[in-house]
């Protein structure tokens, strides 16, 4: 006898979404999270889409601690002396299933932590799982110090620096161009204050994101989420490049705050935190198998996420990873097969959702975005120029736009614009 | 800070931020260790890296890491995990940061 039938590693959103669902199935589940809290070791960016929360939670999403609706898509192309900003919004939005909002995780973990133990799960707080517990091949439990708890099915969810995949499944430490840094503060601003800067009605927010100049044409970007009363903003860069770079990602972090189109949006403003954590950004083709004997991934671990650029996604992905994860795992538990083909139904089941759908349609776009200097660098400064000469006025006579512009082009190269239209569209 | 990095640090302003975390620090037991004989140039990407600006140089020029401030995102472990991280853990039971935003 096991002395639960299944452990959850980590209350992030995988793991507590698969503690509430085996929970909620009758099943006798702990969560072992390092944190002395849930959310106590978390940080995102971050906005997340609520659809696969609502599939999870239904009406009671209304009760998760999110902060503002996102109404306002941004995107802003930099140099160090100009910003390009686009601006979306539309109806669409806003419905139900296509809604999403700006959250601190330290509010939505804990949060989603309580779902899971209303629901019947049990939690220990403050220890980490060092190591797993196995028998003839098979994942029988997790062990701490001097302690071993015992279980038929281990679900790891925890997120994307696990120190346990590798004896799991034998996923080695991602490399370091499969990874991103992430640097983030949390900036204190009154709410009126923060829907005026922003042009967002109250309660309503903006995800902001920037290419270019916010990482100094380093691969990565910068980006701001409104909260009720703080914004986030912070950094991604992928890591070897940042580390063969010149720049310190702290040094950026500080340049981007100061940049023209940046430093007004957050005056006054009182940083009450700074955090940092990875990205994963290798997309499917970097992802280990999803389950072993006696158990399962969900969520980073398995570096789930998707890094385009214009849209960072992760969370909705491990909440429906962790779903899935905690059903399957107690169908396997009623069927008593838990070892690795007891197991398959969830793979089968994440190939058959958006989880495995889109990382495998997005796979040929890391390594675009990854290899193309010219979308930090050229890019940027070629809007910055067209804009220029559509916009200045110096009383001198102004040529025809098609004159000012052509050179522009040819200063990147036609055909290398060309190439570069053409990859993008074939890696989304 | 040495001539390959470009990008100066405030470790002044970098200190006030780190002090505006919650922290419990495990005094004497570090949960990251570098090997003894450290290759600066391994150390210098550490410089660029470490979103807590924990890799720096001391008055001497030389190498300098206090796991105190550690935000615990693995960063380093990924980057210089071949090479001067000796060790990378999980702090012990109720060490290290605690986010109150994240
Ligand atoms: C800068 C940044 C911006 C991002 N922006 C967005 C965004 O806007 N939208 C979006 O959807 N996603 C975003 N993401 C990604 C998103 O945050 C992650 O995909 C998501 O948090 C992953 O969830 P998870 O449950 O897999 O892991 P996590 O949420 O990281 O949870 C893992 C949990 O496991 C615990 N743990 C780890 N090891 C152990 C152990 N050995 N023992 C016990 N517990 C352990 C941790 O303490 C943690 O609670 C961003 C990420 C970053 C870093
Ligand atoms: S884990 Fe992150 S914050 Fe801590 S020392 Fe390494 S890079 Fe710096």
């Amino acid at each position: 006898m096991s002395d639960f039938q299944v452990i959850v590693v980590g209350s992030g959103c995988a793991g507590s979404v698969a503690a509430y669902e085996l929970a909620k199935a009758g099943k006798s589940v702990l969560v072992i999270e390092r944190g002395a809290s849930a959310g106590a070791k978390n940080m995102t960016g971050g906005r997340i889409y609520v659809h696969s929360l609502r599939e999870v939670f239904q009406d009671m999403v209304e009760h998760a601690p999110l902060e503002r609706r996102i109404t306002h898509e941004r995107i802003s192309m930099l140099t160090n002396d100009a910003a390009f900003t686009m601006d979306f919004s539309s109806r669409s939005m806003l419905e139900a299933g296509q809604d999403s909002y700006s959250v601190l995780r330290g509010n939505l973990d804990v949060w989603l932590a309580d779902q899971a133990e209303q629901a019947g799960a049990e939690y220990i707080y403050g220890i980490a799982v060092e190591s797993l517990v196995k028998q003839d091949g098979k994942v029988c439990g997790v062990r701490a110090g001097e302690d071993e708890i015992t279980a038929d099915v281990v679900i790891l969810a925890d997120g994307v620096n696990s120190l346990l995949t590798e004896q799991a499944v034998g996923f080695a430490r991602p490399s370091p161009s499969h990874m991103a840094v992430g640097i983030k503060q949390v900036i204190e601003l009154p709410g009126s204050e923060i829907s005026s800067r922003m042009l967002c009605a109250e309660g309503d927010g903006a995800a902001w994101l920037f290419a270019g100049d916010a990482t100094k044409g380093l691969p990565g970007g910068g980006f701001i989420y409104t909260n009720r009363d703080s914004v986030s903003l912070g950094l991604v860069a992928t890591i070897s490049a940042m580390r063969d770079g010149k720049e310190t990602i702290c040094g950026l972090l500080e340049s981007f705050k100061a940049h023209p189109a940046v430093a007004p949006l957050i005056a006054g403003g009182k940083v009450v935190e700074h955090s940092g954590h990875m990205v994963p950004e290798g997309g499917y083709r970097m992802m280990p198998e999803l389950i072993g004997n006696g158990v399962m991934l969900a969520g980073e671990c398995a570096m789930m996420c998707v890094n385009l650029g214009y849209m960072v996604r992760g969370m909705d992905y491990a909440v429906a990873a962790g779903m899935h994860a905690g059903r399957c795992a107690a169908k396997a538990i009623d069927a008593e097969n838990t070892d690795k083909a007891g197991l398959e139904s969830y793979v089968q089941a994440l190939e058959n959702s958006f989880v495995l759908k889109d990382l495998r349609q997005f796979q040929l776009f890391p390594e675009f975005m990854e290899s193309n200097h010219r979308i930090y660098n050229e890019y940027p400064e070629l809007i910055r120029d067209a804009m220029q000469a559509m916009f200045i006025v110096d009383g001198t006579p102004m040529p025809r736009l098609k004159n000012s512009m052509l050179p522009l082009l040819r200063k990147v190269g036609l055909m290398a614009l060309l190439k570069d239209a053409r990859k993008g569209m074939k890696a989304l | 800070m040495s001539a390959s990095t470009e990008n100066y640090v405030n470790y002044v302003n970098m200190d006030a931020y780190l002090g505006l975390n919650r922290f419990e620090v495990d005094e004497g037991n570090p949960h990251i260790e570098l090997v003894d004989d450290i290759d600066i140039l391994e150390f210098e990407k550490l410089m660029r890296v470490c979103p807590a600006a924990l890799y720096r140089l001391d008055e001497n020029s030389s190498p300098s890491f206090d796991y105190a401030g550690c935000l615990e995102c693995g960063t380093c472990r990924i980057a210089c995990g071949d090479t001067i991280i000796k060790k990378w853990k999980n702090p012990e039971p109720i060490m290290g940061i605690q986010y109150r935003y994240g």
